[in-house]
């Protein structure tokens, strides 16, 4: 009988009353967000959906009767219980509220006219709609020293601040980087870092934003406008590939700030620091304003390139500058002609340029991807997963570089669903990572050999292999390395799916809109809507007519070739390979020996420096179109200002590009060009419209099964050299850092890390400066020792803002193995 | 790893063990870090946060809430006089004034030699024995004048050197628990019963009754 009582009184909702509402609440749903959800606001200045509640500020106290009379208890800690009535507009209540504000206001300073948070600040909001009206305090208040830096991004004002632990509880729960902390006690309590060791955590920007009051403020905002003047699109971040949701906000044509927007199946509010501080290069003064033409052809100047790259060109106009691609397009030998990058833009963009590569260029050689990814066929056919799947499976693998610094967002999401246990992370990587901690296994592996370490855990008696057949698995899949091949990596994929076949693959693809480009067929043998060229779907047939028939280039052919004299005309959209390529020396020698290289940037890169034809790109913020993250999740980027010059959206340059050269796309804005995706793409057929706000849409499917490469034994060791392991920092040699103002400082420095036993075998200090040698190159850098690195591995940032890294590296060869000489100029043992 | 003595580290790595969540030995290990420099010392505070696994800003934030970690330099003696009603109806203020003379410092102030720290202190729970204060914690009951003098006297003359040691150290005895006998605690989210002393809830509570 008890357990037919039991199943009956185990309702899925609870039945609550909020101000004579009847609500259905989620069982151990606290009742400030069942009223959230019922539409009753109940002020707050702690609470936060996406913290754990801790009852700091008293400011949501309201009546709440379990039966027993009403009392006054804080919402945002009380559960839901059967019949529980609430009332959050009593008497009481409304007088619990004025005192509460009139606590917080003693030691507040009433300098909102001076204030950043003045206009959108919750205690202001709060105190003009509950507060008392008037303070019965007329002690003088608390001082501190006016705003701190507490980090390079953040300032901090501690009389402002009132204490409600939304930033250290962010910062120890959500980011995992407590830096900030309660210190001091009672009327003394304060927020401060540990004395020189700022708050330098990759997601502080995110206290700024939930920071109730103006205590905390982001160095790129400070003074630079006022809320009520601020213009506003929503958007989706494409610094990286996750795709995190934003409010982008301007004044006066400037970008002045992101905000996270939260949804629940990407960024749930958050961004990472450089995401949301980027848009200082969109005003950076570097950019491209002008079609610029080369006074010398490319390859011949260098030198004066390197000592000021924009006094080998002189401005043009557009007529001038696509008349003369064009007239280098008409005059080149068939199949000579080479675009290589795109993953910068919108879809759009993307759709545009693999439109005009097969329909006017007629050429297959196309790229996004700068040899820095998986194999396109991959990344598109293997059978995906969401995020959200990944945050739910009973195992997430990751085989990937280091998610902290290659995809912020993403971490936090996996950092919270381990801590929250709905998934155990594993973990194969050459170093520990941001995630090492909240693994429940982390296997360290030499560069390129996760898949015979993988290989041997699921052929021999690891429990793990069980653990895999017997749940759900998703695998979080990325080059953690640009200088093993992309062979090591597609083998991780061909060694899972062998083995667990129902595992689902997440590619940690990097850069911004790489997927949307490789979905819109830019790549060698792929067509939009992730179809092979070899079998073109019907409706993509009609609108494009036949493809090119040859399989292309992928961005290392394409170099080989250009190296060799094979291509007459490279097209740089938006790529770098000069600084992004891992072999800078096929690198260099490709974009030399190129015809003609036109450059279509936003800014004179080193690659742009060397082109013949600078075309001036519109960036994020300056355009409007779609986008799609890692999942393949189809979302609406917002435009906002206006690009300076006569900069235009890539998508404009293809269109008129295909017009000088006598053809014609059959599209003349953003959502003709949306539209028709949608039409071919059988992937995108919902990709359209308003859904594209908020969530997005999830393009899925692929129109093919991926083909795995042959699985092989891992490359010989060479017993005397170690590992060479190119991994990613979230600041890095990139143009997004380098034109950021906030974020230039923040570079890493170039280091060698290698493990302090091996250090110990080279023979000399942490810190010394070494000759590294690889069969390709070699370079000076310092050496230090990180216990962090597995034995063998020398670790490398890539790209470096100042060493030219790739020297090191043979794109060819599936891994680099280099030697450390020191000084002196004894070998390493 | 610089600051505790090697005596000191494995003290550490003991005490660490009886927990099974490292940063629970995070105020045992400031303890012992002031006994060991007679205060908390920031180059204390980075090696316990290493030891514990965390950032040395929680270190920080926990051993600032508490007065007795002392963040600054003190004497090798505290000496904490009561300025709360019974000792101060009872002659405190008096007292702190001629300990202010016969130390040379204000309240709050540390003799040049090191010696003494003196500071004005919140009640000390001696009401029936004011005025009261304490040395390092020790207390000494119904202290005038005279016997203030005679007391600063013998600690700087060592005499009561078996009673009261310098600031800082705990105990002198300090209790060893081998592994095999603690407790055994279990980590937190290793618990997913109620205590066994706790009634298991009939229902599902409010409803079923």
């Amino acid at each position: 009988m008890s357990d037919a009582t039991a199943a009956e009184a185990a309702p899925s909702t609870v039945q609550v009353t909020i101000n004579g509402i009847a609500v259905d609440a989620q069982p151990g749903e606290l009742v400030i967000a069942a009223a959230d959800r019922a539409g009753v606001h109940i002020p707050r200045f702690c609470y936060h959906e996406r913290m754990s509640p801790v009852g700091m500020c008293r400011m949501c106290l309201v009546e709440i009767d379990t039966g027993r009379g009403p009392q006054l208890q804080p919402s945002c800690m009380v559960p839901v219980s059967p019949e529980m009535v609430v009332d959050t507009t009593s008497e009481r209540t409304q007088r619990a509220q004025e005192g509460v504000l009139e606590l917080l206001l003693i030691n507040h300073p009433l300098d909102c006219p001076v204030c950043d948070k003045g206009g959108e600040c919750p205690l202001q909001d709060q105190t003009m709609a509950y507060g008392p009206g008037e303070s019965r305090f007329v002690e003088e208040k608390r001082h501190f020293q006016k705003p701190i830096p507490i980090s390079d991004l953040v300032h901090l004002d501690r009389e402002r601040c009132i204490l409600c632990d939304r930033c250290t509880r962010f910062a120890d729960e959500v980011a995992g980087d407590p830096l900030i902390d309660f210190t001091e006690r009672g009327n003394e309590t304060q927020v401060l870092t540990f004395p020189g060791e700022p708050f330098s955590s990759y997601f502080s920007g995110n206290t700024v934003q939930i920071c109730p009051v103006g205590a905390l403020t982001a160095s790129p905002y400070r003074f630079k406008a006022r809320p009520w003047d601020l213009v506003e699109t929503e958007s989706t971040c494409t610094t990286c590939a996750v795709g995190c949701r934003i409010a982008v906000q301007s004044s006066r044509n400037e970008l002045v700030r992101y905000l996270g927007v939260d949804i629940d199946p990407v960024n749930h509010g958050w961004l990472c620091d450089k995401g949301r501080f980027a848009f200082g290069s969109v005003a950076s003064p570097d950019r491209v304003t002008r079609p610029l033409q080369a006074r010398t052809p490319s390859g011949t100047t260098s030198d004066i390139a390197d000592a000021e790259p924009l006094r080998r060109f002189q401005p043009t106009d557009w007529a001038s500058a696509l008349g003369a691609v064009a007239a280098a397009v008409k005059a080149a030998r068939p199949g000579a002609i080479a675009v290589l990058g795109g993953a910068r833009g919108t879809n759009e963009d993307a759709y545009a340029w693999s439109k005009l590569a097969r329909t006017v260029l007629r050429t297959d050689h196309v790229d996004a991807q700068l040899g820095d990814g998986l194999p396109a066929e991959l990344t598109v056919g293997l059978p995906a997963a969401t995020i959200d799947e990944a945050c739910n499976a009973d195992t997430t693998l990751l085989v990937c570089g280091d998610l902290r610094e290659e995809l912020p967002v993403l971490h936090l999401r996996l950092r919270g669903a381990a801590r929250a246990g709905t998934t155990r992370l594993v973990e194969i990587a050459p170093t520990t990572t941001g995630l090492t901690r909240n693994a429940v296994r982390s296997e360290q592996c030499r560069g390129g050999e996760a898949a015979s370490v993988l290989r041997n855990l699921l052929d021999g008696d690891d429990p793990l292999a069980g653990e895999l057949a017997s749940g759900s698995v998703v695998v979080v899949l990325g080059r953690s390395s640009v200088s093993e091949s992309a062979e090591a990596t597609a083998e991780v994929a061909a060694v899972i799916s062998a083995r667990v076949p129902h595992s689902r693959f997440l590619v940690a693809a990097r850069r911004g809109n790489v997927r949307g480009a490789l979905d819109m067929g830019l790549a060698p043998g792929m067509l939009p809507g992730r179809a092979l060229s070899a079998s073109p779907p019907r409706e993509l047939a009609a609108a494009w007519g036949e493809p090119p028939g040859e399989r292309g280039h992928d961005a290392t052919g394409i170099l080989a070739a250009a190296a060799s004299g094979e291509i007459d005309v490279l097209f740089l959209l938006g790529a770098d390979p000069l600084t992004d390529f891992p072999d800078s020396m096929l690198a260099r020698l490709g974009v030399s020996g190129a015809g003609m290289v036109v450059a279509v940037d936003s800014f004179v890169s080193q690659s742009a420096a060397e082109a013949d034809i600078v075309l001036p790109a519109a960036v994020f913020g300056e355009k409007s179109g779609t986008t799609t993250n890692l999942e393949g999740r189809v979302s609406a980027v917002g435009e906002l200002v206006t690009a300076p010059g006569s900069a235009r959206p890539d998508w404009m340059i293809a269109a008129e590009l295909a017009v000088m050269c006598g053809g014609d796309l059959g599209f003349l804005s953003v959502d003709e060009i949306t539209a028709e995706i949608g039409a071919v793409c059988a992937t995108h057929a919902s990709a359209i419209g308003p859904d594209l706000a908020a969530d997005g849409v999830l393009a899925s499917g692929a129109a093919f099964e991926p083909e795995f490469p042959p699985e092989h034994v891992a490359p010989a060791r060479d017993a005397y050299g170690l590992r060479l392991v190119c991994s990613r920092k979230l600041y890095d040699g990139g143009v997004t850092v380098g034109q950021t103002p906030a974020l230039e400082s923040l570079a890493a420095d170039t280091v060698m890390r290698v493990h302090p036993v091996d250090l110990e075998r080279v023979g000399v200090e942490s810190g010394t400066e070494v000759e590294v040698h690889s069969d390709r190159g070699a370079l000076r850098l310092p050496i230090v020792a990180d216990a962090g690195i597995a034995r063998g591995n020398v670790v490398v940032l890539f790209p470096s803002p100042d060493i030219d890294v790739g020297a090191l590296i043979d794109v060819t060869a599936p891994v680099t193995d280099v030697r450390i000489e020191t000084r002196g100029g004894e070998a390493s043992r | 790893m610089s600051f505790f003595s090697e005596e000191n580290r494995s003290l550490a790595r003991e005490i660490i063990g009886r927990y099974p969540k490292r940063r629970s030995a995070m105020i045992p290990l400031l303890h012992v870090a002031q006994a060991q420099a007679g205060w908390v010392t920031e180059e204390a505070m980075v090696e316990i946060a290493e030891l514990v696994d965390t950032t040395p800003a929680e270190v920080l934030g926990t051993c600032s809430f508490y007065e007795m970690f002392k963040r600054e330099p003190v004497g090798k003696y505290l000496v904490n006089i009561c300025a709360t009603m019974s000792c101060a109806l009872a002659g405190a203020a008096e007292l702190m004034e001629h300990a202010e003379e016969r130390l040379g410092v204000r309240a709050g102030g540390t003799t040049p030699d090191g010696l003494f720290t003196l500071a004005s202190a919140e009640c000390q729970a001696a009401c029936t024995e004011a005025p009261c204060l304490q040395v390092n914690y020790r207390y000494r009951y119904r202290v005038d004048a005279d016997g203030f003098d005679q007391l600063v006297d013998d600690l700087a003359g060592g005499a009561l050197d078996d009673e009261i040691p310098p600031h800082g150290v705990t105990a002198r005895v300090r209790q060893h628990i081998p592994a095999d006998r603690a407790v055994g605690a279990v980590p937190p989210e290793a618990v997913n019963e109620p205590p066994v002393w706790m009634a298991a809830p009939a229902g599902n509570g409010a409803g079923s009754a």
